[in-house]
């Protein structure tokens, strides 16, 4: 689709280069562990090597005989002030500094305060605390079992660890489905813990300043308003009253979610600088971020579908265990405890479905941030687009004919689905008809059959996704109770050229350019005239935030808006320059000209001009307006990605040899930008499709805890990524868009996974675990008797 | 602890310091030269995020203590760029969209000059290979290897 605008407008649909480029290319960006105060000081902080036990004693002594040490803060120092604990964003608790027991491996046990981060650390390694280990629950199995003991003895009356129980859809009228299909098949898989790995780890400044009572705090966060409510709701009772509280969220090295919940470093940070009134710097290292948070996912799930003989599905049943560690500390929307699992129906039309998850208590960290993921969509869609192939080899299809025989039909939206979705909008086949042309689906399949007549293993997996994101209307969505809009203000200043505010926060994004876009869109302002700005709560209006690809399907919609309003206003002030009224007026963006006269105009920028020296009569003076967008709806992108994986018969090594990712978000704002989005996301669907995993022994040790043993995508093994897109514009989005960040890291790692399996599919081989590492390639190899 | 007196030359200008002998160059680099284009990412010299040219050659400046490069000739991100604009590197990385978040970027942008140094005409796989040592979470790779071969056709354009 062509854009509307001219290049020099640069609005929707131009592939703008991006504006904060610049600062990054040259070393000016500015990330939080670049910032530093007169006075400054360093926080690190004492952890635990063990995952679960008791604190005999924590001795300071020897800590703070060290030149340059000031402080050692514990979880009693904390109690005084009722600080030792917090709220999660879902309502749970969590220790900020523990008391008296440590429940998980690297868990925050003492915070040192010094004038270096030398000295801190020194700090660190010389605080001496006595433990006596208990034996950790590890198995979220074995955690619901009688005998296991209780973990958090610290909630009352609590007699199991389960956290909650949360179903949907219809069970009995599932249940008769399955008792009377032609075929059932049944798959068990894993979607382990992973971890964010951005590549900047998390940190704080913490900024007190005693005689003002104001708190300013520049920390890594990706919600900075909903971040000052919350401190303001948790420290409200030590004077933190909310007007007092600034959170500047600077330039983030990456986020994808794990920087949305509050870890305990940033609390013992901002108690460090209310005690002692001085700003204190905290800067997690590599290793305590890879141990101690942002972690996602760990999903057990059991699923089935019942079809009738042909492949036609009638019903799907799932029946997951989410192991959330030792707190419910994710951030899902409140009525959500089990995110937008619900969407496991996916692309698919059928008569019924149900699904329950029960989350439970271990001993690892708290886990279950929404990596890059629309809250549980990634554990959901690998669920379905998993079994759906068991089901296509069951039936003796072709796993992407058996799609296309399933899918949702483009004349059949608005979709309801069994679980209770409007799906806005969509056309399957016609993504599934792109990927498979540009992939030449049809002569891979040819080889394949050649190759496997010489005993090669060559696969190719198809994933065709549905996403559901854009949380949320205020309806249904809301995080603390705090309704899940987004806001944007836009200011045209006389000279024609505006600043435009958000409530989101742009974490490698590119919000400063798409942003810029959407207004010069619906103003006809150039881009490179509208400057965007988000993350400072003193001057930015109040949003949730930016994570699960919220960002255009809310904020974006509402600079949408806001600009509306001030396009509004112009035209009433280009028909008083005019003289005529406004319905005589056309509108070409940047223009409005007389009907029929078309050399009789005036631009945008005159009409701005107006606002300030020109206004006609009774009209408020200025430019500018704000708006506070609540969707109606969520927005559903979808995909259909294909990929061809050869596998070595000596080593198990998987090699993805090609990989063509076919999306569809609804109107592009940038296509430079979507597509980089996609990369990325498929980057990070590799990663945990055949090398990510956070695994812990039995005695709770964390065995990937640096990036010896974390293995993230290098650039040798990230192929050539392939990308193409279809449009189905969201009906109901202003700008018809829907929002992209997140697609391919859902769909990337069941196309991977299904390759392995259809190369395996001729020796039995209905499921893979994830991570499809070599060892686990070569196990089954070896079974089958074709390791070489 | 032992101090040591040092000089480093860095983006062309001489600086002296005294340094304890365990201080990290990237410590030295960042906290005592304010120069914070020079990232830390990891612990363990895995993800590249300090990478500066130590006499030319790509080195982690978080796995080297700043006593060891005394004498040395240092290049940080922030001396890319020159009176003439961006290096076509710098450049290329804009036009391909080869960063996202920027956080990787300035160390991938000196491991990029190093190559492009050596090899003024590298191939795809030649490219990934020397950024293997530098990850990135956001940009699946792609782009940077299209950002270092639009700067070397840059760059050969004048031959």
């Amino acid at each position: 689709m062509a854009p509307k605008t001219s290049a020099k407008i640069c609005g929707m649909g131009h592939s703008m280069k991006r504006k904060e480029d610049p600062r990054f290319l040259q070393g000016k960006g500015n990330y939080i562990d670049d910032f530093t105060l007169p006075g400054m000081l360093w926080l690190d902080i004492v952890r635990s090597p063990i995952a679960y036990g008791k604190i005999k004693n924590i001795d300071s002594s020897k800590a703070l005989e060290i030149p340059g040490v000031l402080a050692v803060l514990t979880g009693k120092d904390l109690e005084a002030y009722n600080l030792h604990w917090m709220p999660t964003l879902m309502s749970d608790t969590q220790m900020v500094l523990p008391t008296d027991t440590v429940m998980y491996q690297a868990q925050e046990v003492a915070g040192v305060i010094a004038t270096s981060r030398y000295a801190a650390a020194d700090g660190v390694a010389a605080v001496e605390v006595e433990y006596e280990p208990m034996k950790p629950v590890m198995d979220p199995f074995k955690a619901l079992e009688d005998d296991a003991p209780v973990l958090r003895v610290d909630k009352e009356g609590k007699t199991d660890n389960r956290i909650w129980h949360w179903e949907a859809g219809d069970k009995e009228a599932t249940d008769r489905i399955f008792d009377e299909a032609d075929v059932v098949v049944r798959e068990k898989m894993h979607v382990p813990r992973i971890h964010v790995a951005s590549i900047e780890t998390c940190g704080c400044l913490a900024d007190f300043n005693p005689v003002e009572g104001h708190l300013t705090v520049y920390m890594t966060t990706q919600a900075p308003h909903a971040i000052r409510t919350v401190l303001a709701l948790v420290a409200g009772h030590v004077g933190l009253s909310e007007e007092k509280i600034r959170v500047v969220s600077p330039d983030i090295g990456g986020g994808f979610g794990g920087k949305v919940p509050v870890y305990p470093g940033y609390v013992i940070a901002i108690a460090a600088s209310v005690v002692l009134g001085t700003p204190v710097k905290w800067i997690e290292d590599r290793m305590e971020n890879l141990q101690a948070d942002s972690f996602a996912r760990d999903y057990h799930m059991d699923a089935e579908i019942a079809a009738d003989a042909s492949g036609k599905i009638r019903a799907l049943r799932i029946k997951t265990l989410a192991d959330h560690g030792y707190s419910d500390a994710q951030a899902a929307p409140s009525k959500f405890p089990a995110g937008l699992f619900s969407i496991c129906t996916g692309s698919y039309d059928m008569e019924q479905a149900y699904a329950e998850v029960d989350a439970v208590y271990t001993n690892k960290p708290p886990g279950g941030v929404a990596y890059r993921c629309s809250f549980r969509v990634t554990e959901a869609v690998h669920c379905m687009e998993r079994i759906v192939d068991t089901l296509a080899h069951k039936v003796g299809k072709d796993p992407a004919t058996l799609r296309e025989e399933n899918f949702i039909p483009k004349d059949a939206f608005p979709y309801h689905s069994p679980l209770g979705w409007e799906y806005d909008s969509g056309d399957y086949q016609a993504a599934m008809d792109k990927a498979k042309e540009m992939i030449g689906y049809d002569d891979l399949r040819a080889e394949q059959a050649e190759k496997r007549a010489r005993g090669e293993l060559m696969g190719i997996g198809v994933c065709s996704f549905t996403e559901v994101l854009g949380a949320g209307p205020s309806k249904d969505f809301d995080i603390l109770g705090i309704k899940m809009f987004d806001s944007a203000e836009v200011r045209v200043h006389p000279t024609g050229k505006a600043i435009a505010r958000f409530g989101t926060k742009s974490q490698g994004q590119g919000h400063e350019t798409t942003y810029a876009q959407i207004i010069a869109e619906e103003l006809g302002l150039p881009a490179e005239h509208v400057q965007v700005e988000e993350g400072d709560t003193d001057t930015a209006p109040y949003g949730l935030g930016t994570y699960a690809s919220r960002s255009t399907p809310t904020a974006g919609a509402a600079g949408a808006m806001a600009a509306r309003q001030i396009r509004d206003k112009a035209a009433k002030i280009a028909a008083h320059l005019l003289e005529v009224s406004e319905e005589d007026l056309d509108w070409e963006p940047g223009t409005f000209s007389v009907k029929g006269a078309p050399d009789k105009s005036v631009s945008i920028q005159d009409c701005a001009f107006a606002a300030y020296t020109n206004l006609p009569p009774g009209m408020e003076p200025g430019m500018e307006a704000t708006n506070y967008y609540d969707p109606p709806n969520l927005t559903f992108p979808f995909g259909t990605y294909i990929c061809v994986v050869d596998i070595d018969r000596g080593t198990g090594e998987v090699t993805v040899r090609r990989f063509v990712a076919v999306d569809d978000c609804g109107n592009i704002i940038n296509p430079r930008i979507v597509q980089g989005q996609i990369h990325g996301g498929l980057t990070q669907g590799l990663g945990p499709a055949l090398y990510e995993e956070m695994a812990y022994d039995e005695d709770g040790n964390n065995l990937a805890g640096s990036f010896m043993d974390y293995l993230v995508p290098t650039a040798v093994e990230t192929p050539m990524w392939e990308t193409g897109h279809t449009v189905t514009p969201s009906p109901h989005h202003p700008l018809g868009a829907k929002g992209v960040g997140e697609s391919a890291t859902v769909g990337a790692p069941p196309a991977i996974a299904n390759a392995v399996v259809d190369a395996l599919a001729h020796l039995g081989v209905t499921h893979v675990e994830i991570p499809i590492r070599p060892d686990r390639v070569w196990e089954i190899l070896r079974e089958k008797g074709v390791a070489e | 602890m032992a101090t040591h007196q040092i000089t480093v030359t860095v983006n062309g200008t001489a600086h002296s310091a005294t340094v304890d002998s365990r201080l990290l160059l990237v410590h030295l680099i960042r906290d005592d030269l304010a120069l914070t284009g020079t990232h830390i990412g990891c612990d363990t010299t895995h993800c590249g995020a300090c990478t500066v040219l130590v006499d030319g050659a790509p080195t982690k400046s978080c796995t080297m203590l700043a006593v060891q490069a005394n004498g040395a000739e240092i290049a940080t991100v922030e001396g890319l760029a020159g009176a003439d604009g961006m290096t076509p590197l710098q450049e290329g990385f804009q036009q391909e969209h080869g960063l996202q978040c920027g956080f990787c970027t300035p160390g991938m942008l000196m491991t990029g000059t190093a190559l492009l140094e050596s090899n003024p005409d590298p191939s795809e796989a030649e490219i990934r290979e020397a950024i293997s040592g530098n990850l990135c979470r956001c940009t699946g790779y792609v782009n940077i290897v299209k950002a270092v071969e639009y700067a070397a056709a840059r760059m050969g354009e004048g031959d």
